[in-house]
């Protein structure tokens, strides 16, 4: 039985090479989201340590004898395997899977360990949304009455809520940089930059050679032109993130993921929030109806009013006794319309690659609007539009789906193929989330996305939608709010795109990502038991409600199992 | 119980996540079409040969709705067509609904495209009743002028057209909050979503904010708990009170023979008490007529669910008084406003021979279904007389319905002590006439509000009222 699974498993994992990816259509997305892989590591750190280690040793054993640290380098010409730029969340990532496959594997960090996303990104903004979570779920009185319970005014302390955002990004970074140590993964501290071919400069002048070089430099808030951030009155997510001060009043430029989440926290923290949208809707990116419902949630009934089309032309930070002035021109025509005063401005445009001082001009690469060009297999391509070889970038640098736990995926597949087993990761298979209150998560494309390719493609689409209405537990917790949708192939069952909205989207939307990276189909995964009543018989509902044509495979493995 | 369901019976049950409409009113002719189409054929036999071309008119799904925009064509151009099938989806300011036609026929023409927003009553699509007539259609479609078809202005009938009128003067204030062009005002975002809410100029609010910008307080103290903004003049003081305190019983004329002489029970007594009491209050009263379709579509769906049409309307009138305290307040001692700080719904129950009015406590904050379950607890309490004083003293608004009985409308006396009776009668198929002079078979109750005209004056209650109406006419808020 056992061995039925692995073999199916590594099977579907191998995405084939002719399957098309999403590379082209990954616009790059605004906030990196952590799905921190190996987070495990911070709960029982001895026992799942220990059982690696011995892994690892029976296979030093079998590579080389002289094993010291994390191994010798397969190669004696080269002083590590791989070598790893950047230690954020892909980076690492990278590092695990390469030590689990016994390779000499260094990781050079010239800020902290963890990069954005456990120091200015995912992990802290989690920290404030869980305080916002609860705050709104105190301060809503209605709520709590329906339950029968009865709290008084309900009231923050800033500065232990900020305390609570640093104290959890501290650690998760020591949990990533123990559990690092703990593999013998060398940590290497100073700025990299690659030299030439399989050549690494780190810190002021120590040269090191690799086998395989990875980049996972990652990104930094972007900030158009024409916006002056202070770091007090006109911030970005970095300096929102430490939450130096509530305003009564901010204005959040841009209301993708970031924004959206920032406007979950200062709402529930008793600011009121203007968004600042270039595109004509809120919420660009996010399939069309959940966005629009969302909005009817997320949005109106809330203390955030909003604009539409407009740039923010010029922000000026608040000085002299002015406040903030932000000026919002047309999108399209360019023209001024309005001009805004505000305590604060949050900048959540988006996130700029990291890639300034790698050398790239060493190896000819050229760069574009920073991110490095990469194909299928995050093989690096030079200006000639030739694969550099030995050289791979991951992540928010190379910009094809800025998430953190995008970036880990990449870097196992990266790992992958140096071990000497092809693999292309299928990106569409990479959920993302949203971790406003309630949350939004989605896999694969959206209702027009898919349309569209079906429309090329020449087959049908279907939708199938649930309300978290109908979802016991869901009412049970007061929470019905939500719709999730499944985009699908009636013919054949698969499935294209999963949107929710809803209690625990996030971690909800797995089911759907998993059977999407296994290619598993409807007609199969819906005669799968869930426990009753869990929230996951929303994602159960949805296939349960999918019309597909094609009957279920005639040997599905709950059978196989009984026999 | 109070209220029975009968009435409330109409519209077939609603899909899950949009709702359906079907209404004549959505495609052009309606049951009743001889009129408009008369004026329709006139018109166009000016314009082209005689055909069979219908227009697909932009509905209103709701009474504030003033245009609507095209979320999709369920249907491509040349599509056929069988009645009832669903056409296209509108977005109203309230929810995505699904149109379907009247007839059968082709989409011969689509007149305003995905993402385009149309006015209520202007043509979106043409309906050809053949595949021959496409053509014509299409051709017509391009020939016209896209903005305000003529047709569209013909038919309409001079006395009756547009029965939810009110509400279309609302939108008015939202714009001028908007267009603050030359003198900048700055209000932060919260504070120009309640001056929308409670109908405040926010051009006229000064700001007490930083550096001048006007607050959600500011919009507050500009509204007032008793909104100062509706300078409306209260109508004449009712008669009622006049005519009252001359039969205090001294001067009844003789029994006739074979009376019988039954005295008041305890229950019965009070009633009389209270009634008497009554008449030192000046009450007045404003009726208001309320399509139920949505609500009956609602009440179907959640009935199941254990929800009565009795939580239904306790819980939109509570709702409705969560935005007019004014009407949820009492005057105790003839000087002053009292403000409740919750929202009890008394209901009144006819029982044994007497009258009891229950109380809903909080009805505009518990939802719908633990209303439902406390009014089932509450009537079996009185069934058996174990009402504890709470559960029939502390109501602040009272709500009656003989609906059930047939009573199109009726008056209810205000119980001392409160603030406003509303009086609900049958909700009843009738025939109205949209603004568009278009006829169709809307189901439409009447309410009554009497209320205490030393603290609610007559625009109070008919802002309630047409609060009332919009909730119980868009009543997907209910279920939230």
């Amino acid at each position: 039985m056992q061995s039925a699974f692995s073999l199916s498993f590594s099977q579907s994992s191998l995405t084939p090479p002719n399957r098309p990816l999403c590379s082209s259509n990954a616009a790059p997305r605004n906030l990196r989201f952590c799905g921190l892989r190996r987070e495990a590591f911070g709960f029982s750190p001895s026992k799942q340590l220990t059982s690696c280690r011995f892994q690892i040793k029976s296979r030093r054993i079998e590579v080389s004898a002289a094993a010291s640290g994390n191994g010798a380098p397969s190669n004696k010409s080269f002083d590590y395997d791989l070598v790893i730029i950047g230690a954020g969340v892909g980076g690492h990532g990278a590092a695990l899977h390469a030590v689990e496959k016994g390779l000499k594997t260094a990781i050079i960090e010239g800020d902290v360990v963890g990069g954005t996303c456990v120091n200015r990104g995912c992990v802290p903004s989690k920290a404030l949304l869980a305080v916002s979570g609860r705050m709104r779920e105190l301060q809503n009185e209605h709520h709590m009455k329906s339950f029968g319970l009865q709290v008084s005014a309900a009231g923050y302390d800033r500065q232990g809520v900020a305390d609570h955002a640093s104290n959890l990004a501290t650690k998760i970074r020591n949990n990533l940089t123990n559990s690092m140590k703990a593999l013998g993964v060398d940590i290497l501290t100073g700025f990299g930059s690659v030299l030439g071919p399989q050549k690494v400069k780190y810190g002021k002048d120590n040269v090191i050679t690799a086998k395989d070089i990875i980049i996972a430099t990652g990104s930094v808030p972007f900030v158009p032109k024409g916006i002056e951030v202070d770091g007090k009155t006109v911030i970005t997510s970095d300096h929102a993130l430490k939450l130096e001060s509530v305003p009564d009043w901010i204005a959040i430029v841009g209301s993708g993921y970031i924004g959206l989440e920032f406007s979950d926290v200062y709402t529930a923290l008793g600011s009121e929030v203007t968004f600042i949208e270039a595109l004509d809707q809120l919420m660009p990116g996010f399939d069309p109806e959940i966005s629009k419902l969302a909005q009817r949630v997320l949005i109106n009934p809330r203390k955030i009013d909003y604009h539409t089309g407009v740039f923010a032309s010029k922000i000026t930070p608040a000085k002299d006794g002015r406040p903030v002035m932000i000026e919002l021109i047309d999108a399209k025509t360019k023209e001024h319309k309005d001009t805004l005063e505000v305590d604060t401005a949050l900048i959540a445009t988006g996130r700029a690659p990291f890639t300034n001082g790698l050398g790239l001009e060493n190896i000819n690469v050229a760069t574009q609007r920073g991110f490095i060009p990469v194909d299928e297999r995050m093989r690096v391509i030079d200006g000639n539009g030739k694969l550099v070889p030995h050289l791979y970038c991951i992540g928010d640098a190379n910009g094809k789906l800025m998430l953190a736990h995008a970036a880990s995926a990449q870097g196992i597949s990266v790992v992958e193929q140096v071990t000497g087993r092809d693999h292309v990761l299928n990106h569409l298979s990479i959920p993302a989330a949203c971790f406003t209150h309630p949350e939004i998560s989605m896999v694969g494309l959206t209702e027009p996305q898919a349309r569209e390719k079906a429309e090329k493609e020449g087959f049908k689409v279907s939708i199938a939608k649930t309300s978290f209405k109908a979802n016991t537990k869901a009412l049970a917790e007061n929470e019905g709010e939500g719709l999730a949708k499944m985009i699908y192939r009636p013919d054949n069952g698969e499935i294209l795109g999963v949107h929710i909205f809803g209690l625990h989207a996030a971690d909800l939307i797995h089911e759907a990502s998993n059977a999407i990276a296994l290619g598993t189909r409807i007609q199969d995964i819906k005669l799968a038991v869930h426990a009753h009543p869990t929230l996951s018989e929303v994602v159960d509902e949805l296939f349960k409600a999918a019309k597909v044509e094609s009957p279920a495979s005639t040997t599905p493995q709950s059978v196989k199992a009984a026999v | 119980m109070a209220l029975s369901s009968s009435s409330f019976l109409s519209t077939p049950p609603l899909s899950n996540s949009k709702s359906t409409i079907s209404f004549a009113s959505s495609v052009s002719p309606s049951p009743i079409p001889s009129l408009r189409r008369v004026a329709l054929r006139s018109h166009r036999r000016s314009m082209t040969v005689r055909s069979k071309i219908r227009e697909i008119f932009m509905p209103a799904l709701s009474s504030t709705m003033t245009e609507g925009k095209i979320v999709s064509w369920l249907k491509t151009e040349g599509e056929k067509l069988a009645k009832g099938q669903s056409v296209v989806v509108v977005e109203s300011d309230k929810a995505d609904m699904d149109v379907e036609t009247f007839y059968d026929g082709y989409l011969a023409a689509i007149v305003v495209g995905e993402g385009e927003t149309a006015p209520v009553g202007a043509a979106i699509g043409l309906l050809a009743e053949t595949e021959a007539e496409i053509e014509e259609a299409k051709s017509k479609a391009a020939s016209k002028p896209s903005s305000a078809p003529p047709v569209v202005v013909v038919p309409s009938p001079p006395p009756v057209t547009s029965s939810p009128a009110p509400a279309i003067a609302q939108p008015a204030p939202v714009a001028s909050a908007v267009s603050d062009g030359p003198r900048k005002t700055v209000a932060t975002p919260y504070a120009k979503k309640l001056a929308k809410q409670h109908k405040v100029d926010i051009g006229s609010v000064a700001g007490s904010g930083p550096f001048g910008r006007i607050t959600a307080a500011d919009v507050e103290a500009a509204a007032g708990i008793a909104p100062s903004v509706s300078p409306s003049p209260p109508p004449p003081p009712p008669p009622a009170a006049a005519c009252a305190p001359k039969a205090t019983a001294t001067s009844s004329p003789p029994l006739l023979p074979d009376a019988s002489v039954v005295p008041f029970t305890a229950m019965q007594s009070a009633v009389s008490k209270n009634m008497i009491e009554s008449l030192s209050v000046p009450t007045f009263r404003v009726g208001y007529p309320v399509n139920t379709d949505a609500l009956d579509a609602l009440y179907e769906k959640v009935k199941p669910k254990g929800v009565t049409m009795t939580a239904l309307l306790a819980k939109a009138a509570g709702m409705a008084l969560a935005q007019h305290p004014v009407v949820n307040a009492s005057c105790k001692d003839g000087k002053s406003f009292t403000y409740n700080s919750n929202i009890n719904i008394a209901v009144a129950v006819a029982i044994n021979g007497g009258l009891i009015t229950p109380v809903l406590q909080d009805a505009d904050k518990l939802d719908l279904y633990l209303l439902s379950q406390k009014w089932k607890e509450l009537v079996g309490k009185a069934r058996s007389k174990q009402l504890q004083p709470h559960e029939y003293n502390s109501g602040t608004f009272t709500l009656s319905n003989l609906g059930m009985f047939g009573v199109d409308r009726f008056d209810a006396i205000l119980p001392p002590g409160q603030g406003a009776i509303m009086a609900v009668g049958a909700s009843k198929p009738t025939v109205v006439a949209d603004k568009d002079g278009f006829f169709s078979v809307k189901n439409k109750m009447l309410v009554n509000v009497t209320a205490d005209h030393r603290i609610v004056y007559g625009a109070d209650l008919a802002a309630f009222l047409q609060t009332f109406a919009k909730i119980v006419e868009n009543p997907d808020s209910l279920t939230l």
